[in-house]
């Protein structure tokens, strides 16, 4: 099976965000690391792989600091990627940024494109679904377990309230992957060393056709208004304890 | 503004978010049309007709008896170009994560996904989070229709749907194409032991926990309230706590007297899970964490020094 793992960087979790200038984006981060969901996305391709053999190319659009994380997928055993080396990601909009990975993708022709179901920086939960739409491949959406299937792919689509739901599809097929389908590993050393020969393609947008759209304008990022009076409790952690405690019993009346 | 909200429903029952999509929509323009995609939709339909709507359309076939992609993309995405609305709404379910994008996709456009405020400030403003929730982003409709946005719970509330009468035009659909998805009947993974919904206080963790062996101080700070043991999504994706103590959208919803989150930032998909409390109390080291937004009261500080002396306090207190 020739599979695509479509991934991203993003800030790390507890990095400090700092809107930039113009209030459209944030500054450079003080460090990265792959979308959370993303890697359980490679993750999962890796594991089929194994299973089944053939090959798994890890796809990336984003800025050269991007390698840190394309580096990464290849000492997690990615065979080779694909770097759509691009500054500025936030001028596309999530059709723009669809097409760039879509048109990367057609050309290496996979059976199976998995990505997560979202990122962690802009959260819109599309990225696989508009893919799948711009291909024509058949696709799923957050999938908690992949198998196998005669010609096809059995997948466990995850709903909501608990419920769960077996789909078959044909391939090739995009699926968007939930953050727990699987145990996450780590690069070995021999992973480090080998990643250090394999081959990383490198791409523009422009290169690819795609200009920077917009149909829909980001206008202003900016931090959330507090529209609730939160009682903040100040002091060392035995005074905030005590304070809390006491607002248990005499407040809130559940002691 | 002529807005088309397209509703969700399963065997015959409304999606909750459809109704608060609807009320968003009814918010903003005075001329609102619904659709309802299915196979014998006739009640549904009727149920909309009285309610103050411009038009309701009954998009009719066997092939939307149950959800595909390809069937509702289809069925959608048709509909939009014969009804030409300004603006298409969908809830921002599960459903609609599914095919939502796939619409506007077909038509050359563009899903501003999980939007949390909707307005008109001389032209469509929709506002979303980035970031889990730390930072807003405005985004402006741009160039003419259709544009596309689906709403996060909350946006709209289902008890202000306004009543009124419209016509129903129902569309018998015979595109033959079948999906190229089978779904299976949706099934739960076994019987829920744990019912948090009943809960009166949750004690609830998150990723601040940093290892499986430090959540024994939460469950202890629970164990002296009297309290159930819940948690956000990364902590039972690891294992550290099974899936049925989840709280979130793809967890449970609750709704306690006191919901205290230990240790969780407040991403979106959470909050939606537990913002209906009474008292939301958060312990986080990070001033900046979103959950802070909705708490009644907060700590900013380290829960491993908070927990372990707030267990002993509410010990004192209980005697």
């Amino acid at each position: 099976m020739k599979i695509l793992a479509a991934i991203k960087q993003v800030p790390a979790r507890d990095t400090q965000l700092r809107v930039d200038t113009d209030a459209r984006w944030i500054e450079e981060p003080d460090a990265s690391e792959i979308n959370e969901p993303d890697a359980y996305a490679l993750e999962e391709a890796l594991r089929l792989k194994e299973a089944h053999g053939g090959e798994v190319i890890a796809l990336c659009a984003g800025p050269e600091a991007a390698s840190q994380t394309i580096r990464e997928a290849l000492a997690k055993g990615a065979d080779r990627a694909i770097h759509v080396e691009e500054d500025a990601l936030h001028r596309f909009d999530v059709l723009g940024v669809a097409r760039i990975l879509a048109a990367a993708a057609a050309a290496e022709k996979p059976d199976l494109i998995l990505t997560g179901l979202q990122s962690d920086d802009l959260g819109s939960g599309q990225t696989g679904v508009v893919m799948a739409e711009l291909l024509g491949y058949a696709h799923a959406t957050i999938i908690m377990q992949v198998e196998a299937q005669g010609s096809g792919i059995r997948v466990k689509r995850e709903l909501e309230d608990g419920w769960f739901q077996h789909v078959d599809l044909p391939l090739p097929a995009v699926l968007t992957i939930q953050s727990g389908i699987n145990r996450l590993r780590y690069a070995t050393l021999m992973g480090i060393k080998k990643a250090k020969s394999k081959e990383v393609r490198k791409l523009t947008a422009a290169e690819l056709g795609v200009p920077p759209a917009a149909s829909v304008v980001l206008d202003r990022v900016y931090a959330p208004l507090r529209v609730k009076r939160t009682v903040m409790i100040e002091g060392p952690a035995a005074e905030q304890a005590a304070r809390l405690a006491a607002i248990l019993r005499d407040e809130v009346r559940v002691l | 503004m002529k807005i088309l909200v397209v509703m969700e429903h399963s065997r015959g029952a409304w999606h909750r978010m459809s109704w608060e999509t609807l009320a968003a929509a009814q918010a903003l323009s005075a001329d609102v049309e619904a659709l309802v995609a299915g196979h014998e939709t006739g009640e549904l339909a009727q149920e909309l007709a009285r309610k103050r709507l411009s038009r309701v359309h009954a998009m009719e076939s066997p092939l939307l008896a149950e959800y595909t992609a390809d069937a509702f993309t289809a069925t959608v995405a048709g509909a939009v170009e014969r009804i030409r609305p300004d603006l298409v709404l969908f809830p921002h379910t599960y459903q609609s994560r599914d095919f939502a994008p796939k619409v506007a996709t077909r038509l050359g456009r563009v899903l501003v996904s999980d939007v949390i405020r909707l307005r008109d400030d001389n032209g469509l403003v929709m506002t979303r989070q980035l970031f889990q929730g730390k930072l807003n982003a405005d985004y402006r409709a741009a160039g003419p229709g259709p544009h596309f946005a689906s709403l996060q719970a909350g946006v709209g509330r289902a008890d202000a749907v306004e009543a009124g009468s419209a016509e129903i035009v129902t569309v018998r659909l015979d595109h033959g194409e079948p999906s190229r998805a089978v779904p299976h009947p949706p099934f739960r993974e076994s019987s829920r032991a744990i019912d948090l919904t009943a809960a009166e206080l949750i004690v609830s963790v998150g990723r601040g926990i940093k290892e499986k062996d430090n959540i024994g101080i939460v469950e202890d700070l629970a164990r002296a309230l009297g309290a159930e043991l819940a948690a956000s999504r990364p902590i039972c994706d690891n294992g550290w706590l099974p899936m049925e103590r989840q709280v979130g959208s793809s967890g449970q919803t609750v709704a306690p007297r006191v919901y205290l989150a230990a240790g969780i930032s407040g991403a979106i998909q959470h909050l939606v899970g537990m913002k209906g409390s009474k008292t939301v109390i958060a312990i986080n080291k990070d001033p900046d964490a979103p959950i802070f937004e909705i708490a009644d009261y907060g700590i900013i500080g380290d829960l491993f020094e908070v927990v372990p002396a707030l267990s002993a306090e509410v010990r004192k207190i209980k005697g």
